[in-house]
């Protein structure tokens, strides 16, 4: 890992690393008030999602269309546990039943539910937030995978998924919020998470986090493990002959994927302070996998840049044109599939070094000359 | 169950199993068309439901022109109201593929993406020209009653012509697809696409008649569709992952098994709604259909093909 760090540092991925460290750490909280901030910090939580789909559709060659289920789950179990701690008994004495959650005193619940129990420990909450989304995704790739369904049909099998939870959420109103979420979130661990300098802790652990993630997925990558990835991404037969258990690997990167996106999730809860099934269902999983596929299918940093981007146009236009939004949204699907495949990372890559030779072109073209024309006159 | 005695079960099995078939018939249609996009030529098409959009907001219009125009055609204008979805639905697939579909055959995954852009383009269409608003066709008279063979049976009229028609374009397809010579183009392609062009079949040609057969087969359920809900921007996108389900769930090949797959899990849902809830009849459906797939993911029935 050490040698992986310094080679990191010795080629060009460790500057656009820089970079990008660079703008989520000190540019964007120089430039923006606490308020933008926070809206940048819930850009990035998406952000997660969109590395873990690189590893997973651009390595691994599987969409995925539930991203959305992995990024709720670890926010509805950061949101469960922030829930509990909101709804102590003197805050909720006014209800019939003091101590539970609101909304299941509005359904006429008089006891926690089971599997909410757990929840009131931390310690739990963390590792369900790492534990449950890779046992789900196991489940799931193990019984795909293992008899080899895949492409489209895993796509759509996901999806259906996703559709699924969302309406098991949205149905089950007393013990999930049904459609209005979990909302209401105040403190975690007694520190009250509303306040200014909370919100600032909260983005820089986000960005931290989200630059230890590409770290991670970059160094899965360079390994052996990456590169059988991209074989079965291509060839996935003949790796299959070359004695490999292809599932195995699929159902790696499914998890990784899911776990990446469960941390976003739990970070997305904490900064925005709720969850709710708007955030998990089929329409935000695929626009998930238009963030990665906006920012560079093969690029990590570029899932980044694709997060905020498209989040950073959503929001803006949807405040002026929301009519316009869709056809953007739509246009941006069909363009970035039919032109530029390889995303703005596959933009930057060709014209990059283009630019920098019109660049030389033009001013060493000139220092020469006048290098010359130094000389002639000496 | 307890509270319903045998008489009364017996009626609400009919009566719900009946209402099934309706909704068997539009999920018939729209993944006969779907079947036949996605089975022969592997396409995944987002877009499907807002094919079946256009054939509903056909027949809006239509009923609304002969109102203004020719009240006296009322009683008729609905056959014709069909084969109008059917051209215009069928004519939008053309285009699609011609200006989309062809340049991604050798990236289904991409197709799907580019599909999904598509049905969000063509949502936010019908929202701007139709409003956000549901919109329902004037229905003739002969549509609108209902038999009632006992004294606690209702069955209505609509349910049995949408039915009679989803059974009539699925024989006809059936018919197209392995009796006729476009049938056998059609399925020489999928088998082979290399020989089929060397032995002089038109392939690009076919996948763009075939695409569009597709969808003008979900314009067709649109135009169903009308006759038992009302229509708004987003019907079609609300059938769309039951639909997949259907075709994936049937084999994706395969004629009986897309009809096998849609008749049962039309009827399941349609049961379970009425004991459980609408939501959970949904959830319970859908899981038992993704389970029994992740036990046999080549679905209901399997196409004789080595692949």
């Amino acid at each position: 890992m050490n040698k992986y760090l310094l080679s990191l540092f010795k080629n060009k991925s460790g500057i656009d690393l820089l970079i990008i460290s660079l703008i989520i750490f000190v540019i964007f909280p120089l430039s923006m008030d606490i308020f933008r901030l926070n809206l940048v910090g819930k850009y990035l939580t998406f952000a997660f999602t969109s590395v873990g789909l690189v590893m997973l559709w651009g390595y691994g060659g599987i969409l995925s269309l539930g991203q959305g289920i992995f990024f709720g789950i670890g926010g509805y179990c950061m949101a469960m546990f922030l829930k509990l701690e909101a709804s102590d008994s003197v805050s909720t004495a006014h209800q019939t039943t003091p101590g539970i959650p609101d909304f299941m005193d509005w359904n006429q619940l008089t006891e926690l539910p089971t599997f909410w129990m757990p929840f009131h420990s931390l310690t739990f909450t963390l590792f369900a937030i790492v534990g449950i989304p890779i046992i789900v995704a196991y489940i799931i790739g193990i019984s795909m995978f293992k008899r080899r369904v895949s492409g489209v049909y895993f796509s759509i099998i996901t999806q259906a998924i996703a559709a699924i939870v969302t309406i098991l959420v949205v149905g089950q109103q007393g013990f999930t919020g049904g459609i209005n979420g979990i909302t209401d979130l105040k403190t975690l661990h007694g520190w009250n998470i509303n306040t200014d300098s909370a919100k600032y802790i909260l983005y820089y652990i986000n960005g931290g986090l989200l630059i230890l993630t590409v770290l991670v997925c970059k160094y899965v990558a360079s390994t052996k493990l990456g590169r059988l990835l991209l074989a079965i991404r291509d060839k996935e037969d003949r790796v299959r002959f070359s004695g490999y258990d292809v599932a195995n690997f699929k159902v790696f990167a499914f998890a990784l994927s899911a776990v990446i996106s469960s941390i976003g999730g739990a970070m997305f809860t904490l900064q925005v302070g709720f969850m709710s099934p708007s955030i998990i269902g089929i329409v935000p999983s695929i626009e998930m996998v238009i963030f990665a596929a906006i920012g560079g299918r093969m690029s990590l940093i570029g899932a980044i840049y694709g997060a905020l981007l498209v989040n950073y146009g959503k929001t803006a236009f949807s405040e002026s044109f929301p009519t316009l939004w869709l056809f953007f949204m739509g246009a941006m699907f069909i363009g970035v599939v039919m032109f530029f495949p390889e995303g703005l990372s596959g933009l930057y890559v060709s014209y990059a070094p283009k630019l920098k030779s019109w660049f030389e072109k033009k001013f060493i073209k000139d220092k020469s000359l006048t290098n010359s024309s130094v000389k002639r006159a000496g | 169950m307890g509270g319903y005695s045998l008489n009364d079960l017996m009626s609400i099995l009919v009566m719900q199993g009946f209402s099934g078939l309706s909704m068997f018939s539009v999920l018939l249609l729209m993944a006969l068309g779907l079947a036949i996009i996605f089975g022969q030529m592997g396409v995944i098409n987002m877009a499907h439901g807002e094919f079946m959009t256009i054939g509903a907001y056909t027949i809006f219009i239509t009923s609304s022109l002969t109102n203004t125009y020719f009240p006296s055609l009322k009683p008729f204008y609905f056959i014709f109201a069909i084969g109008i979805a059917f051209v215009i639905a069928f004519a939008v697939g053309y285009v699609t593929e011609f200006l989309l579909i062809r340049h991604l055959y050798k990236r289904p995954l991409d197709t799907l993406l580019a599909t999904w852009g598509l049905s969000l383009i063509m949502q936010q269409i019908f929202r701007s020209v139709f409003g956000g608003r549901e919109v329902s066709a004037d229905l003739p008279d002969w549509l609108m009653g209902s038999w009632k063979p006992t004294e606690s049976i209702d069955i209505p009229l609509n349910g049995v012509f949408v039915l009679v028609m989803a059974l009539l374009v699925c024989g006809f397809v059936a018919l197209l697809l392995f009796k006729s010579q476009w049938g056998l183009k059609v399925r020489a392609t999928t088998q082979n696409r290399i020989m089929a062009g060397a032995v002089g079949i038109n392939t690009k040609l076919i996948d763009r008649i075939t695409f569009a057969t597709g969808c003008g087969i979900a314009g067709i359920a649109g135009a169903c569709f009308t006759t038992i809900a009302s229509t708004s921007p987003t019907s079609g996108s609300l059938y769309i992952v039951d639909t997949f389900l259907v075709v994936v769930f049937g084999g994706a090949a395969s004629l009986i098994g897309t009809i096998t797959s849609a008749f049962s899990i039309a009827q399941a849902q349609s049961i379970l709604t009425f004991f459980l809830t609408s939501a959970m009849g949904k959830v319970v459906t859908l899981l038992t259909i993704i389970v029994i797939l992740m036990i046999k993911p080549e679905g209901l029935m399997k196409n004789k093909v080595r692949r």
